[in-house]
């Protein structure tokens, strides 16, 4: 495709679009944290996909565990697999009880910045204290030290650098061509998921797609940490962070989060809410979603 | 002590007194009664703690636990907080579901790391916190399936482990205190194993060793740990008005 200089590129594309690109055995992270603004309409579209056998890194939250739930997930890089509110997941818990991830690669939490900011400054590793000592190092027997070439000498962690294939980030609010602004308290390394990742499959979805002279009405320029550079796709994901926080769109939908730990204890409950949620398409989900809330809410009036 | 004096104020003056001295440093609690601990001592003996929301921003005043008030005086992401704990500028707080007598602690998984009987949280920023910044943890129930032996995952350096990595970290670690719900300990034995600092009211020497699964150092005389003054018991009033602190204690 010749690009025409007078029209600047339309980065728009769907989930499923952005998951197409994707081959198994890929190496993907999964910006947000625990379970904030995490990219899960880009995760749930990739459920729904025949790859496989995917190297997840990830601060892990439901992203983490949904991909584990499905199988997909050949290697995972991780410090912590959490709900933040509700501490453990369910089924990346049980992946790990079943030993159904293959090669499980358990790291500081530093340690996975370290490995991405050096994936993105296209350095081979950067060293680091975190993770000498601990049991990090007994379980990850790869891991190499570096002595320090100064006077110190000192033993350090060579981290090595994570250069990855793809990579998914929520954002709160994007050009068309993928200049994206967080509004919430914190990016979390979500532009070193991006900085880190080979150009072509860099996925940013985002609350509302707004022309670029919008971009300073809601946040100052702090909150432009994501450049179109950085981006080779973007998607309009209204609710699209459901049902990890997306502040301040939306806060963490605390009872469907519980009712989605409450059906991962149970083979059938868990098949039944798979079924009705994640079977069918990102519009089947939304509105899935707010057919469960009011049935909640006439139970409650009922209740009463 | 007083009667009146509950056992869960006493406690949280005993996670207070593991920041006394810290002075203008991230004071960084994990959990209900650890963040209580960090803003009673700034709220009273510490005063230039650096208080987080455990979210984002750094709090002037005495938020309360839960509290959405937010006097905000500074801003603390996560990629901050990794900055600040690697500079040394921290002291955290944290839970541990093992620890051993040098402080090895675990609250990445219980059984074999390859195929646990219970996955927990992972490592998190253990490995990173224990090597870089002063380290206390709060367990609310002391029982031998905690303080053992060998913890089963090392997610917190230890004492031992610290010494054999050497130089920077050996010189530097830092592991200050550890409370329960039975007593105070810390690590400044002359082998750096575990000792008894103090035990919480109506506690005897027997309680702690028969539910601690390692020996412990045990001086000659083990006073009893403190009762709150007033301007604490004022100040965990104002922190926790709903009590929160009450349900972390096991009856």
């Amino acid at each position: 495709m010749t690009s025409d200089i007078s029209k600047p590129r339309n980065k728009i594309i769907t989930e499923d679009q952005a998951v197409a690109t994707l081959r198994s055995g890929m190496t993907l992270g999964i910006g947000g944290w625990g379970s904030r603004r995490k990219p899960m309409s880009l995760v749930r579209s990739l459920l729904r996909s025949d790859i496989t056998d995917l190297t997840v890194v990830s601060y892990g939250g439901p992203d983490v565990g949904l991909l584990c739930a499905a199988g997909k997930v050949k290697k995972l890089i991780y410090a912590f697999v959490s709900l933040d509110s509700i501490p453990l997941e369910p089924h990346f818990r049980l992946a790990r009880q079943n030993a159904t991830i293959p090669e499980p690669t358990e790291w500081d939490e530093g340690m996975l910045q370290w490995a991405l900011f050096a994936g993105s400054l296209r350095l081979p590793f950067l060293p680091t204290r975190a993770g000498l000592g601990s049991g990090v190092m007994d379980v990850n027997p790869s891991l190499k030290t570096v002595k320090s070439p100064y006077a110190d000498g000192e033993e350090l962690l060579a981290v090595p650098a994570i250069r990855l294939d793809a990579a998914f980030v929520h954002m709160n609010r994007s050009d068309t061509r993928g200049n994206a602004q967080y509004l919430g308290p914190d990016v979390y390394f979500d532009d070193l998921f991006l900085a880190a990742c080979e150009p072509g499959r860099r996925f940013v979805s985002a609350e509302k797609i707004i022309p670029t002279e919008d971009l300073l009405k809601e946040g100052t320029f702090h909150t432009l940490k994501i450049n179109r550079s950085m981006v080779d796709g973007v998607i309009h994901a209204p609710n699209g962070a459901h049902f990890t926080t997306c502040e301040p769109d939306y806060g963490r939908d605390e009872s469907f989060q519980k009712a989605y730990v409450d059906a991962a204890r149970d083979p059938e409950a868990w098949k039944a809410f798979s079924d009705r949620f994640l079977s069918g398409d990102e519009a089947n989900y939304q509105s899935q979603v707010v057919t469960w809330r009011e049935e909640i809410k006439a139970a409650k009036g009922a209740a009463k | 002590m007083s009667d009146s004096v509950a056992l869960a104020d006493v406690i949280a003056v005993a996670c207070a007194e593991a920041w006394r001295g810290d002075g203008e440093i991230f004071a960084s609690g994990m959990g209900v009664m650890q963040m209580l601990g960090a803003r009673v001592a700034r709220a009273t003996f510490e005063p230039d703690l650096m208080i987080s929301d455990g979210e984002a921003f750094y709090i002037s005043g005495d938020l309360p636990i839960g509290g959405t008030q937010k006097l905000v005086e500074g801003w603390i992401p996560f990629r901050s907080v990794f900055d600040t704990l690697a500079g040394g500028r921290r002291h955290v707080m944290m839970g541990a579901s093992q620890i051993d007598r040098f402080g090895n602690s675990n609250i990445a998984n219980i059984g074999p790391w390859a195929k646990p009987k219970s996955q927990l949280l992972g490592v998190r920023g253990g490995p990173g916190n224990t090597v870089n910044n002063a380290t206390s943890f709060f367990i609310p129930k002391h029982q031998t399936s905690v303080f053992v032996s060998s913890v089963d995952m090392v997610s917190g350096v230890g004492y031992d482990r610290a010494k054999k990595v050497g130089g920077f970290i050996a010189k530097r670690h830092d592991l200050r205190r550890v409370v329960t719900n039975l007593a105070v300990l810390d690590f400044n034995s002359p082998d750096n194993s575990m000792q008894l600092v103090s035990l919480h009211p109506g506690v005897s020497v027997d309680d702690v060793v028969t539910n601690t699964g390692f020996e412990l150092v045990i001086p000659a005389t083990v006073p009893v740990s403190r009762p709150p003054t007033p301007e604490e018991s004022a100040a965990i009033e104002t922190i926790d008005p709903k009590g929160l602190r009450h349900r972390e204690i096991p009856a």
